[in-house]
Formats: structure tokens, C-alpha cells, sequence
């Protein structure tokens, strides 16, 4: 707003608007900055005071020391859970970047059959995960299934009994809720490639393929960062669909860390553990979107287009 | 106008509807209270109890029944009633109790989830009570009592029906394959084969619910050592889990299953979906180990297969040379209802004067066995000829009252802390990832907990 006032005085001016303008930007952020204090720092305080005690949920709040960090820490549940969040955060990420990678860059083309194929693209997005979970489950039943249904005896597996099976079922209903929406960020992308690329390229005789290596790839490369941060950071906290569908099992094969917390503070009656886990869950999340920023190079603001 | 001030009084205007905003979340998230301001209209509201239960048929219309014919009793004291889905009410409970916003009248399962009610001083003492209101006890089963007792003092009204786990088979099948019901676990174990090579799964099982499993342990653990074994465990004796008879019934639960025993892929089954009911009346599986509640549904979506004498039902067998007594049976003793400690005393008195007019009154109790269960209360044996059920409602009505021992289900009997790592150890122990001596060891580690 203040940069509507008349340009007179331009040398002395400019300095105190300036100014005006940073104190009215930070005013700006005072309301969000007090959603975020009150939902999201204090309750992240409160989880910190309570993995220092061995509150069961029901009666006084105790402070106990170090008791919860303890237990959980020399629990091999815990590797357990982490590594088991590791591996689906790894295999989420292998299956659903290049998947939507490609995706992306057909969809960002202008023909009209590729807006309706679009459409259908997007349609597991609309769907809640619990949704799709108790789908999936119905689906993947030994004796009610698809597979049993149709008679087809390849379809017919212990899929959610069987470690490695059930672990694989998880990552692909993931990879099946989530392609849309990383194909969406990937589209457009790709539209904001200038066009002059691909028509000097195409001058100097490039084929498709060379054009997706040379011009499309490094071109998407903070999309591909800001995607993959979104798939690695989502992926630590799976937690509803994993649920409905194992529940964390069989065992704990598909127990990661999000579920491990449930299970210790709701189910456990452990909430000082629980409390514990979420903190690790928390450093473990930032350290990770820290290591994608860097990676990223760390300035975003360095452009893609030099001499275009 | 000043673009400036303007933009200031936003921001007043934004950070104010941000504390307002604040302000009503903290007030929204305080929930149902016993103060009674919610309860009945007018000057009525002093006595206003507030009850929570659980919904899903038969249950609800006939809790809300006694709840509606206390109210037009005693319109002076009202009692208000909120109803919740199984698993969600099971987690709103616990945080209403901890916020200490728990209802007036709490509906629970005895045994360890009321111990931890109990050790953290959140239910009323009921022991003089019902010493005071002799009438209201000696009505019920006795055995209904263990679950409400905690260090020999009543924390609960014991209420609605009793539920054992039984031993369900499909006539049809085994008159296929020429078979009897198994009268011991050799011939159980014998069975298997013989159904297998005809194409149909001996015994059905909703693996991934693991409480499913856990039935198939408490019953071989009570035929093979008596409740003894069990009964060790919680009371806390140290190594209760290494007991031989322990180790020999988890051996043989795992000897059933390497037999393939179980049908295929039982571990992507749940009992939840009632899949595990479907498999067994539409002929996919033989056998079935699972509580008396099933009968209502699988008469239901089964066809004709209950109404047409298909279903057959009988306590679990024996283990050959074992210490247990064939009478002796495990699940639900009944439900309970305890009151808050937090209540206001009229809130109290209410309630408790619910507990003793309204509860299984004889409205109520007619209403349990037309829908097909058993109320804990003595003497309705006879009344029960008269259904339409009446063959399975008398076996059940024997089964419960002839029990030389009832015992609680485990996974409610202990705490929610062991129960939790018991039923991550059952569903390993039924992947077989860990041995029988893996699955004591690290029990052993949650005795007493």
C-alpha cells in the first residue's frame, strides 16, 4: 500500500518507505505466527514435558526423569519401526518419482484426449486414504477377494499376512493415492519450460529422448526436490492407511514410527514413550527436510533460465 | 483514509478473531461435562447424570431403552446419554477420564482397563454399596463379580449379558467327510487332514484382529494346566509364562498351525469384516473358536444356515492327559458400569439409583433374550424356552452357569500396557517368527506391568 504514494522526493523517500514496508510484512505474519505458537509450538512443548514422565493417559502426571527415553530407547522395537519407516519412505519414493515424472511430462502436453486421460489421473486423489484402505482390504481378501472372486489363482495370496507382501501392498496403494498428486506438481512444471528450449533443440537436431535428458530433467530439478520432500516427509507420518490396512502387521513387519506411537500412547496406555517417539518422529522429519534443502543447493533463488 | 491506519486496524481485527479463534478451540475441546448444566430442562438438572456407551445393534436400543424408561421414572433426575463406535469410544474414554471430563456412568469391560481406572482414583468404590443393596448382587452371577473386583473392593456394576467363547462347526461338512466333532485335541488334530483333502479349510480364523488367536491359547492353556496357569500371570508371579503347561500349549497352537489348520491366509483376515464368520457358513471352513455374540450375525447373513439346524456348537475339547476341568470356560463375564469419582454426589446418586431400578430390570432383561443373549442374571433358564433360539440360548445359559471357572478374556483381564505386547507376541507367535520359548521370555518381561 505504500508504495502507492506519489513518487516525489525519490532520494530521502525511498529509505523510510522501505522500511514501512518490512514493519507491515511482519505484522503479516503475526497472525499465522500465533495459530502456529498456539497449535503447533505448544502442544510440541507439552509433548516434550511428557516423554519426561510415564503418564498412563488416566491419572496424575508424574515427572519420572528419563524413564520413557530409556524404555524406548533400548526397546529394538524401535529400530525396528524406524527401519520399517525407512524402507517405506525409500521404496515410496523409488516407485512414485519416476512414475510421476513421466506421467507429468505426458500430461503437460495440449492434446484434448490427454485433459480427459488428466482427469482420470486424478481420480484416486479425491478418495480418503481410510477409504481406499478398506477398499484395497476388500479387494486383497484370500477368500472373498478379487482374486477369488474372478478365479484367478495368482491374485490369490496372504497379501496382508505375509511380510513382504503386505509391506509391498502398502507401498503400492501409496504410490497409487499419491502419483496423481505429484504428476499434477510435475505438470506444471514441465508447462513453465520455455517453449525456445525445445525449438532450438529440436534446430540443432536433438531426438525426444536426448530433449527429456538434456532440457526437461535438469529443468524440473527443484520441482523434483520440492516433490521428493513432499513424498519423504509424508511418508514418515503414514499412519491411516497403514492402519485400516495391517494395522501394523503381520507382527510388526509393517510397524513404522507414526504407528509404534499410536500403539504405545492409545492402545499401551504408554504416553510418556508415545510422547518420546513423537519427538524423535520430529527431529527426524526436520533433519531430513534440512538434508533435501541442501542437496537443493540451498538457494532456490539462483534461475534455471540464465541466457534465455 | 490512511492506507497505514488501515492496515493496522486489520491487523488488530485479524489478531483479535486469532485470539477469539484460540479461545473457542480451547473451549470446544472441554467436551461433555458432569456438571449438569446439560442435563434436564429447568431446576431439574441437580441430580443429571451423564452416561457414555457404545453403539451397534442389539445393545444400543436396549441400553438406551433403560435409560429412557429410568428417565420418565425419575424426571428429577435425569440421565443424558451419548453413544460411540467400539474403537473410537475406547480412546475417548481414556482421554475423558485423564481430562478428567469422564461421563457420570462409565460402560466399560472389567478387569485391567479398570484397574488402571481404579489405581489412578478415577471410580467410586462400590463395596458398601452393594453390601447395603444385598438384593441387586445376589441376583446376578456370581462369577460376574471377579471382573468388577480389584483388590477385593467392587468397582463396577457387572450388567448386560455373559458371553463365553464356544467351539461352532458346520454340520454339513462334517457329515461330508464322515467326521464327529472332535471330543479331544487329537481329534481335532486328526481333522485337519481329513479336511484339507476335501477342499475345505478345518477351522476358520480372523488372524489379523490377534484376539482371535488369543482364544485358541486361553482355552489350551486352561484344558492343559487349568486356570492355574493363567491366573499366575496376573497376579504378577515372576516367569509365570515359562510354567511347562504354558510352553506346551503355545507348542501346540503352533503344531496346529504348521498343519495348516487354520485356513489360508488367516492372517489377512479380520474379525471385524465378519469374514472369518462368512468362511464358516458358507462352507469354506469347518471349525470356527469364537464368542457366542457371533450367532446373531451369522444367523442373519448366513442364509439358512443357522435356521436350518446347520450350525452345530459345543465347549472346546479336551488335551489328553490334561489337568483342566471340561466345564471351565473364557470370555466376556458381562459388561461393567462404574461411576466417576468425579461426579457431583446428587450426579452419584442418580446414578446409582440407576444401577439398582433400571439396570436389567425385567424389560431389560427380556429384551436381552429375545435378541438371542443371555443377561447375568440367575434364574432366566427357564424363560428362555419359549425362543426361538432356544437351543443355542440354553446351551449358552449352561455354559456360563455350569463353569467351574469363568475366566475374563487375557487381552481385558491384564492391564492395557501387557495386554498390548501380549497381542503383538500372539500374532508372531501365529506367524511363527518367534518359538514358544521366544513368546515366554518376552512376556516374563511384562509380568506385573
Amino acid at each position: 500500500m505504500t508504495t502507492l504514494a506519489p513518487p516525489a522526493a525519490p532520494g530521502t523517500r525511498r529509505t523510510t518507505s522501505t522500511g514501512g514496508r518490512s514493519g507491515s510484512v511482519a505484522w503479516m505474519a503475526l497472525p499465522a505466527l500465533l495459530v502456529f505458537v498456539a497449535f503447533g509450538v505448544v502442544p510440541l512443548l507439552g509433548v516434550l514435558f511428557l516423554s519426561f514422565t510415564s503418564w498412563d493417559g488416566i491419572g496424575v502426571i508424574k515427572p519420572t526423569g528419563l524413564v520413557s527415553w530409556r524404555a524406548v530407547l533400548a526397546d529394538p522395537g524401535l529400530l525396528h519401526a524406524l527401519w520399517v519407516t525407512f524402507v517405506i519412505m525409500a521404496l515410496s519414493w523409488l516407485v512414485q518419482t519416476p512414475a510421476s515424472l513421466l506421467l507429468g511430462v505426458f500430461l503437460a502436453g495440449h492434446q484434448r484426449y490427454r485433459e480427459f486421460l488428466a482427469v482420470l489421473f486424478f481420480i484416486p486423489l479425491l478418495l480418503s486414504s481410510v477409504a481406499i484402505a478398506i477398499t484395497y482390504k476388500a479387494l486383497l481378501d484370500p477368500n472373498f477377494g478379487l482374486g477369488a472372486g474372478l478365479h484367478i489363482p495368482l491374485l490369490v495370496q496372504d497379501w496382508l499376512g505375509e511380510a513382504r507382501l503386505a509391506m509391498g501392498v502398502i507401498i503400492f496403494v501409496v504410490s497409487w493415492q499419491f502419483i496423481p498428486f505429484h504428476t499434477l506438481i510435475y505438470q506444471g512444471a514441465v508447462r513453465q519450460i520455455p517453449r525456445s528450449m525445445y525449438e532450438a533443440a529440436q534446430l540443432d537436431g536433438a531426438g525426444r529422448v536426448r530433449m527429456f535428458f538434456r532440457i526437461t530433467l535438469p529443468q524440473l530439478k527443484y520441482t523434483i526436490i520440492t516433490s521428493s520432500t513432499l513424498m519423504v516427509v509424508g511418508s514418515l507420518v503414514f499412519f491411516d492407511l497403514i492402519f485400516v490396512l495391517t494395522e501394523g502387521g503381520p507382527g510388526d513387519a509393517t510397524r513404522n514410527l507414526a504407528l509404534d506411537m499410536y500403539k504405545r500412547g492409545f492402545q499401551a496406555n504408554l504416553m510418556g514413550q508415545a510422547s518420546a517417539i513423537a519427538l524423535i518422529l520430529v527431529l527426524v522429519a526436520l533433519a531430513l527436510a534440512l538434508l533435501l534443502r541442501r542437496i537443493g543447493g540451498g538457494s532456490s533463488s539462483t534461475s534455471q533460465l540464465e541466457g534465455v | 483514509m490512511d492506507p497505514k491506519t488501515l492496515s493496522r486496524r486489520n491487523f488488530l481485527g485479524l489478531a483479535a478473531g486469532t485470539a477469539a479463534t484460540v479461545a473457542l478451540a480451547g473451549c470446544g475441546s472441554s467436551g461433555p461435562s458432569d456438571k449438569g448444566s446439560s442435563g434436564g430442562g429447568g431446576g431439574a438438572a441437580a441430580g443429571a447424570a451423564t452416561y457414555w456407551f457404545l453403539t451397534g445393534p442389539p445393545g444400543e436400543d436396549i441400553r438406551q431403552g433403560s435409560v429412557d424408561r429410568f428417565n420418565q421414572a425419575n424426571p428429577n433426575a435425569k440421565i443424558t446419554a451419548t453413544t460411540f463406535a467400539n474403537d473410537a469410544y475406547k480412546t475417548k474414554i481414556k482421554t475423558a477420564i485423564g481430562a478428567g471430563q469422564a461421563p457420570t456412568i462409565i460402560w466399560g469391560w472389567g478387569g485391567g482397563g479398570l484397574r488402571s481406572y481404579v489405581q489412578a482414583s478415577q471410580v467410586e468404590d462400590l463395596t458398601s454399596w452393594f453390601a447395603e443393596n444385598a438384593a441387586v448382587k445376589d441376583r446376578l452371577f456370581p462369577s460376574s463379580f471377579g471382573a468388577a473386583t480389584i483388590d477385593g473392593k467392587i468397582y463396577a456394576m457387572p450388567a448386560e449379558t455373559v458371553q463365553p467363547i464356544v467351539l461352532y462347526w458346520n454340520k454339513k461338512l462334517f457329515d461330508k467327510v464322515g467326521a464327529e466333532p472332535p471330543q479331544s485335541w487329537d481329534d481335532l488334530m486328526s481333522l485337519v487332514p481329513k479336511f484339507n483333502s476335501a477342499g475345505v479349510a478345518p477351522i476358520s480364523l480372523g488372524g489379523q484382529s490377534r484376539w482371535t488367536n488369543m482364544m485358541w491359547l486361553e482355552f489350551l492353556f486352561d484344558r492343559i494346566g487349568g486356570p492355574e496357569v493363567f491366573q499366575a500371570v496376573f497376579d504378577g508371579e515372576k516367569d509365570a509364562w515359562s510354567n511347562p503347561a504354558s510352553i506346551e500349549g503355545l507348542t501346540k497352537a503352533q503344531e496346529l498351525i504348521k498343519a495348516n489348520g487354520f485356513v489360508k491366509g488367516f492372517s489377512s483376515i479380520t474379525a471385524d469384516s465378519n469374514a472369518d464368520q462368512a468362511l464358516l457358513y458358507t462352507g469354506k471352513a469347518a471349525m470356527m473358536l469364537h464368542g457366542t455374540w457371533t450367532y446373531g450375525n451369522m444367523k442373519e447373513a448366513g442364509g439358512d444356515f443357522v435356521s436350518g439346524g446347520n450350525l452345530g456348537y459345543m465347549n472346546f475339547p479336551a488335551v489328553d492327559g490334561g489337568k483342566g476341568d471340561l466345564s471351565n470356560t473364557v470370555g466376556n463375564p458381562g459388561q461393567y458400569y462404574s461411576i466417576s469419582s468425579k461426579a457431583t454426589p446428587e450426579a452419584k446418586e442418580t446414578a446409582k439409583k440407576f444401577f439398582a431400578t433400571a439396570v436389567l430390570s425385567d424389560a431389560e432383561v427380556k429384551e436381552w433374550t429375545d435378541n438371542g443373549a443371555i443377561p447375568i442374571v440367575k434364574g432366566t433358564g427357564s424363560q428362555l424356552s419359549a425362543s426361538k433360539d432356544a437351543d443355542f440360548l440354553t446351551f449358552v445359559y449352561d455354559t456360563a452357569s455350569n463353569a467351574k471357572v469363568f475366566a475374563q478374556s487375557w487381552d481385558q483381564a491384564l492391564s492395557p500396557t501387557a495386554a498390548e505386547k501380549l497381542l503383538d507376541n500372539i500374532a508372531k507367535l501365529f506367524q511363527l517368527s518367534i518359538t514358544p520359548q521366544q513368546f515366554a521370555d518376552n512376556m516374563n518381561q511384562v509380568i506385573g506391568q
